[in-house]
């Protein structure tokens, strides 16, 4: 196979373009595809300043990688889970990558800070690990921006992340959902705007960028997501994806263009009805904010690891 | 030929030479769902993978927690 642009021998196909890359014209399809998805969505200019959440997972670390290259002011974020060794060993990658290129990375150890790791938080709080992590995640990538003078939050979510998210969002017409899945969302009262640059890109392009950019990063699963209904609802996409290649993006994209608009005033009503938590001043429309809850219920005798 | 295999870690012997896709159709892997690395970098469904090729590693590239 040869590379679409250069005709020099290819290193990866990428089916839904119907088209094989080299090595440095991958590495340039994957900085325009950022490039487009900031353009087409108006996530952020050169002078915000922007904080990458970085798991030390292949998404986040090209997303880091390719916004620093695209001369973006970026620093990372990533917040230490408890997840046993996986916390360890995905941390460790975080900071090599910072360490290897002069980055900046802040840390945030939620054990160390708020005395529970996420498996003994979600048992504590009745909720499924991911549940628990993705709650956490949001509020703390949310208060760190905000307390750091950030003025966007970029995550690692790829396209194949957002198709998945879009089926079970459909299978369960979640409309609230629906009219929050976008990639922007923009800021408000105590939220900072959050982006995802790399909805252009699949997860098998990132994982390649990594690779051709001899960026490591973990590769294990988390072991809380095992089994989780997001991965098989992935499974199910690349089951369409590998007789109709295309089908994730028209999926996706075809609901941003379409039909998303329709659900926009369920966002906004739920919007409309958030107050300061007494807890920690985030926005909630509950007594105390989800993250806040977490943190009662996981502190209470027997909520401790 | 050994093939490196990830979650879980193990390792294969896989009769050479072999196509790419064929390998992946035979272990029943979605190619939509791997990379193919040979040594330090990827190759495409069509290179011919053969006993004198460098380390040779599948590399699944779904991941599905609760996001960066």
């Amino acid at each position: 196979m040869k590379c679409r642009v250069c005709r020099q021998p290819a290193v990866i196909e990428v089916r839904r373009h119907n088209a094989g890359f080299c090595r440095p014209c991958f590495l340039k399809h994957c900085r325009d595809q950022v490039t487009r998805a900031i353009d087409d969505f108006a996530m952020f200019s050169s002078t915000d300043r922007i904080l990458v959440a970085v798991s030390g997972g292949k998404d986040s670390l090209a997303l880091w990688d390719i916004l620093r290259d695209l001369g973006y002011r970026v620093d990372g974020l990533y917040l230490g889970l408890g997840i046993r060794d996986y916390s360890s060993t995905s941390g460790s990658f975080a900071r090599d990558y910072a360490a290897a290129r002069g980055a900046t990375l802040i840390e945030v150890d939620i054990p160390d800070e708020f005395g529970f790791d996420i498996p003994s938080g979600a048992r504590a709080a009745k909720r499924a690990p991911c549940s628990a992590c993705g709650l956490s995640k949001r509020h703390l990538f949310n208060s760190a921006a905000i307390d750091g003078g950030y003025d966007v939050v970029a995550t690692g979510h790829n396209l194949d992340d957002e198709a998945a998210v879009l089926f079970g969002n459909v299978l369960r017409w979640e409309t609230g959902y629906l009219g929050r899945q976008a990639p922007v969302l923009p800021a408000a009262s105590g939220f900072a705007r959050k982006v995802k640059p790399l909805v252009r890109l699949g997860e098998r392009e990132t994982a390649a960028y990594c690779v051709l950019s001899s960026i490591d990063y973990i590769v294990e699963e988390c072991p809380m997501a095992v089994g989780n209904k997001h991965l098989g609802y992935k499974d199910a996409l690349n089951q369409i994806e590998v007789q109709s290649p295309g089908s994730k993006a028209a999926f996706y994209f075809g609901f941003l263009d379409r039909v998303a608009p329709l659900f926009t005033g369920v966002a906004e009503e739920e919007r409309e009805g958030l107050r300061p938590c007494p807890g920690c001043g985030a926005p909630t429309t509950g007594e105390l904010c989800a993250f806040c809850k977490l943190v009662a219920r996981a502190s209470a005798p027997g909520g401790r690891p | 030929m050994k093939v490196l295999l990830r979650n879980p870690r193990r390792e294969l012997d896989v009769a050479a030479p072999i196509r790419v896709h064929a390998l992946l159709e035979r272990l029943g892997i979605n190619r939509e769902s791997v990379l193919v690395i040979v040594g330090d970098s990827l190759v495409t469904g069509d290179a011919l993978l053969s006993d004198d090729a460098a380390a040779i590693e599948i590399r699944p590239v779904i991941s599905g927690g609760a996001g960066a």
